[in-house]
């Protein structure tokens, strides 16, 4: 998998930077229009389909609301992190974000890099430089939800909610 | 080898006999807990079918009393989902309201040893009571009351054995500032609490410290058992349950021990709550607009108590506005009666109903531009309480209340000499 540009986020990107408190009560579609509003703002209108966010230690730290939905909606194809906090990450698997952690991923890349993650591998490469680094792999199942959607898809097949 | 709390815990709700740092646990959940942000339309689904009633709980508590028509919608949302699937334990607006943890607190639905999850993220404030309790997304919450189930990636633990005694004006913010300054983030580990000084800390002080585990970016905080614990659980829930305590060989990622006794008073500094944590002197003479004492984290009783304890007598300075908001109704009604609330109001502060309300800048204390805030609630991420330009420091209750008299930061050293 490709991402055309790689776009780069320090340590501890919490989560009122990607979904600011005041759009909690918005639309999932004007949510995604917000997210890094204060720290870097346009930054909606230039990230393209399937670029990928390379950022630091923590990222996704704060509160349990639906950031990963809004990283997804962003187009963003995938994100990597040297950690990823937790509840982030588990809202990328239930939403649907492929995020993985990837030690020393915020060295390896700049800005404007293009990225090759090969989930067959478990790795990702830099074409730039040529440098190969080991993500680590995501539980089979819990992979299976990143790249199926997430859970909402799942609890529909199963009667559990009504269709969106 | 032996297991920590949260690997016995995580391994019991599982039907495995084990469970280790790496492995996936599928848990049967024994508490579920909406809030009346899980009904906001753009995460709610409609539910066909929900698991098991008696084990789901709905608190309304970000927006209460409703702030706005939407607020209002969730409610309504919220209250006939309870009434269609018969769900009993619901905290709607009145005698009951309360944030969510702190009537989870009040009522001991976190059963030592039990797996609660929550759609909030401080959900780990139920690890004071010895219960696997995490905050969850959305869709994990859906997840849980439809199924019963929910799953955890299990992490390395990190523990924490506590020897000595707070002094006097020293809380349990302050030893959790120490934490977060000390140690930093605890990126998918989970934090057990022990020790001989545990027992120490009251209830509502473990709560405080639990509660923050959010901040530390932990997965579980919890707290080894003890008398005082489950004499409180007792007492306010008849339902049977069994504390876990850590095997004599568990396996620990790190082992920290802390000196109570050698703790004093801490500010984090704005923006961030880890490695931001300096002595209130360092900060002494900012001149603030707002203090706040309020959230899950320090709207407790003993919160409350010691706030008042330092305005007694005293004014709130001309041109700050000092904001108290209890954890729960419940909390203000037991601080009414204990006379902190008169005292407080005396004083020149604000007591508003229980809520989130200033702790996410929702309502009732929402920052303006370039203001600065000193507050004892549980973040001070840029924005997090207004607009983005105001600047957030936090700190234990006693110093919130001696700045607000002050009216910039400052200790409430003489008050406890
Ligand atoms: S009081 Fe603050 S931190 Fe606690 S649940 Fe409410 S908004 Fe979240």
């Amino acid at each position: 998998m490709i991402a055309p540009r790689v776009w780069c986020f320090g340590d501890n990107i919490n989560t009122d930077l990607i979904l600011p408190g005041p759009y909690l009560y918005r639309s999932p579609e004007e949510q995604a229009r917000a997210v890094f509003q204060s720290n870097r703002p346009g930054w909606v209108d230039q990230v393209g389909k399937g670029d990928a966010i390379v950022a630091g230690f923590n990222f996704g730290m704060g509160s349990s609301r639906p950031a990963a939905r809004s990283v997804r909606a962003c187009g963003v194809g995938f994100l990597l992190a040297e950690t990823i906090n937790g509840l982030f990450f588990r809202n990328a698997v239930n939403y649907g974000l492929l995020a993985c952690e990837c030690p020393g991923v915020a060295a390896a890349f700049m800005e404007g890099d293009s990225a090759e993650l090969s989930l067959e591998a478990w790795t990702v490469r830099n074409p730039r430089s040529g440098a190969v680094l080991a993500v680590t792999p995501v539980p089979a199942q819990l992979l299976a939800l990143m790249r199926g959607g997430g859970l909402y898809p799942v609890m529909e097949a199963r009667g559990l909610i009504a269709p969106a | 080898m032996g297991m920590t709390i949260t690997e016995k815990i995580l391994a019991r709700a599982s039907g495995a006999a084990r469970v280790a740092p790496g492995d996936v646990a599928v848990v049967n959940v024994d508490t579920a807990v909406l809030l009346d942000l899980s009904f906001l339309p753009e995460g709610w689904r409609e539910v066909l079918k929900v698991h098991d009633p008696s084990k789901v709980a709905i608190v309304f508590d970000h927006l209460v009393p409703a702030s706005t028509v939407q607020a209002a919608t969730c409610h309504q949302t919220g209250r006939a989902f309870a009434a269609k699937f018969g769900i009993e334990r619901l905290h709607d607006v009145g005698a009951e309201q309360g944030i969510s943890h702190a009537v989870i607190a009040d009522r001991a639905y976190a059963l030592p040893g039990s797996v609660l999850v929550n759609g909030d993220s401080h959900t780990c404030a139920g690890g004071a009571f010895n219960c696997a309790a995490r905050g969850v997304g959305g869709p994990d919450m859906l997840w849980a009351i439809t199924t019963g189930t929910a799953w955890f990636r299990v992490g390395e633990t990190v523990r924490y054995d506590f020897t000595g005694r707070l002094r006097p004006g020293v809380t349990a913010k302050d030893l959790f500032l120490h934490i977060a300054g000390t140690y930093g983030a605890h990126v998918n580990q989970n934090v057990e609490y022990g020790g001989p000084g545990m027992s120490g800390l009251s209830i509502n002080a473990r709560r405080t410290i639990a509660t923050m585990g959010a901040e530390l970016s932990a997965e579980f905080t919890i707290f080894e058992p003890d008398d005082a614990l489950i004499d409180y659980v007792r007492a306010r829930n008849a339902a049977k349950f069994d504390p876990v305590w850590p095997d004599a060989d568990a396996t620990y990622k790190e082992r920290r021990a802390i000196d109570l006794g050698a703790l004093a008073p801490l500010v984090a500094l704005p923006d961030a709550v880890v490695n931001q944590s300096v002595p209130v002197s360092e900060v002494a003479g900012t001149r603030i607009d707002q203090a706040f004492i309020g959230s899950c984290a320090n709207g407790t009783l003993d919160d409350l108590e010691i706030a008042a304890r330092v305005v007694r007598g005293r004014k709130v300075a001309r041109g700050t506005r000092f904001i108290v908001t209890p954890g729960s109704q419940a909390v203000f009604r037991a601080a009414l009666r204990a006379g902190y609330v008169e005292t407080l109001l005396e004083a020149g502060a604000v007591v508003t109903p229980a809520t989130c309300g200033a702790c996410i800048g929702g309502h009732m204390g929402v920052l303006g531009p370039d203001e600065v805030c000193i507050t004892a609630s549980t973040r001070n991420f840029k924005g997090r309480m207004g607009d983005p330009s105001a600047r957030i420091y936090m700190a234990s209750p006693a110093t919130v209340a001696a700045s607000a008299l002050a009216g910039h930061i400052a200790g409430a050293e003489e008050v406890f000499a």
